[in-house]
């Protein structure tokens, strides 16, 4: 019953600062409203039993993309101009009657804890009962996500992967006739946070904290909420608040681009070469029994080596995407 | 008692109401993106509220557990674990355009845009 309740007001504040961060006409105001909406939301997931989703919703929504979105604004523009940036009747009219429509429809919806509702009758069960006859390891998301479900993640790892591409692409090309603005203004830019003295010593006694829990959550991700996706946001996080306190162009020069996005591809083929080795064993693609004599051991290697795929992959992805936005200069118009 | 079960539903409306009146009323393609990214927090809520069992845990299975312990569903938040650091990096993908947008046109509001393109 208290977690109903906390969860109703944590909900309320999620709708509150929903409301605030479209409301916002300054884009940075708008943009800090939306890292505390990820981190209430967060916490909500964690009081519906969702311990590996929030961990990677604090990491990423409340972290990675308010840094991203602050870095975009700094290349864009801070404020909202124009009519549009006022409220508009047509678009709320319409709204207004969806959402109505939804409403009612709730009413037909099964109750929030109900264990009799469709979503847990099939499937789910067989999961919840089998996983410790078959893979014997505790977090069972990590076993869904990493064996049952491996091409679903497979796929998944493949889009983060384009995802990255695509950014590079797209900010890789350097527009002509512009002139970048160089000297004193791009220095300070660059140059981070470095003139508040509190936010870097207190900034850089948090990084080895961040990497030392990343590397807790990726390898003790079949035995606590975890895993490979959960620890490559947190990674990025931790290069990336070094990226803000030290310069962007410093934290490129401890993780190279060139080798970001050698690792960034071996991460996703570490995880389909561990689908062909498979195959290649006599089993089916990303089949771990045949990995090991004993089958329950092979799901555990399995995992083990698809799980630090996708880690890599996620982490220099992110931080691929934050060097590219970070390091560009501003030209101008 | 019944009609707050239904609480995280009537959130998940507003919330996806919310995000596509940021992603139609706003000029501004930051704005839009920042909206895109409310609407998917939304749907990850939907599919976080089907998981939860009353008087279950997280689908952790701890070795002194008892034989009846009630589990949340784990398939859900294997999908929304997973569209979380996707979404992320298309909503980066969506800003790296915005930035391009930004260069070439000198604006992110979609009023300037497209009077530039009807002019030229």
């Amino acid at each position: 019953m208290a977690t109903t309740l906390f969860g109703v007001i944590t909900l309320t504040l999620v709708a509150i600062t929903a409301v605030a961060t479209v409301m916002a006409k300054n884009l940075f105001v708008a943009s800090m409203w939306f890292g505390i909406f990820s981190l209430l939301m967060a916490s909500n997931f964690f009081l519906l039993d969702a311990a590996d989703v929030a961990l990677t919703e604090a990491a990423v929504g409340a972290g990675v993309s308010t840094v991203l979105f602050m870095g975009a604004l700094a290349l864009t523009a801070e404020k909202e101009t124009h009519s549009t940036a006022g409220v508009s009747w047509l678009p709320i009219l319409a709204l207004v009657a969806l959402s109505f429509a939804l409403f009612i429809a709730t009413f037909e919806q099964p109750v929030l804890g109900d264990i009799n509702a469709p979503v847990h009758q099939h499937v789910a069960p067989w999961y919840i009962e089998k996983t410790p006859e078959f893979i014997d390891i505790p977090n069972m998301v990590a076993a869904i996500l990493a064996s049952y479900r491996g091409y679903d993640t497979l796929g998944e790892v493949i889009v983060i992967f384009a995802a990255g591409i695509g950014v590079l692409s797209v900010l890789g090309f350097r527009p002509k006739r512009r002139q970048e603005i160089t000297g004193e203004q791009l220095g300070k830019k660059l140059r981070g946070v470095q003139h508040h003295s509190i936010l870097r010593v207190v900034g850089k006694l948090i990084i080895p904290v961040l990497l030392l829990f990343g590397l807790l959550v990726q390898f003790h991700g079949k035995y606590t909420p975890g895993g490979g996706f959960s620890a490559g946001a947190l990674f990025a996080a931790a290069v990336m608040l070094y990226g803000i306190l030290e310069g962007a162009d410093r934290s490129a020069l401890a993780m190279p681009e060139k080798m970001m996005l050698k690792l960034a591809a071996l991460g996703a083929t570490l995880y389909t070469g561990v689908g062909i080795a498979c195959m290649l064993l006599g089993g089916a693609f990303l089949d771990y029994n045949v990995l090991w004599s004993n089958p329950v051991a092979g799901q555990y290697l399995g995992i083990l080596l698809v799980e630090f795929g996708v880690g890599l992959t996620v982490t220099t992805v992110l931080i691929l995407i934050f060097n590219a936005i970070a390091n560009r200069p501003t030209y101008q118009a | 008692m019944t009609l707050l079960g239904l609480y995280n539903y009537w959130v998940f409306i507003f919330l996806l109401a919310v995000g596509i009146y940021a992603v139609v009323a706003k000029g501004n393609y930051v704005k839009r993106m920042i909206g895109l990214a409310i609407f998917q927090a939304a749907v990850f809520l939907l599919f976080i509220t089907m998981d939860k069992v009353e008087g279950g845990t997280g689908p952790v299975i701890l070795p002194n557990a008892p034989i009846d312990q009630l589990y949340a569903n784990p398939l859900p938040q294997v999908l929304i674990l997973t569209a979380i650091v996707v979404g992320i990096s298309v909503t980066a993908l969506g800003l790296a355009i915005a930035i391009r947008i930004r260069e070439e046109y000198g604006s992110v509001e979609e009023a300037d845009t497209r009077r530039q393109d009807e002019q030229a």
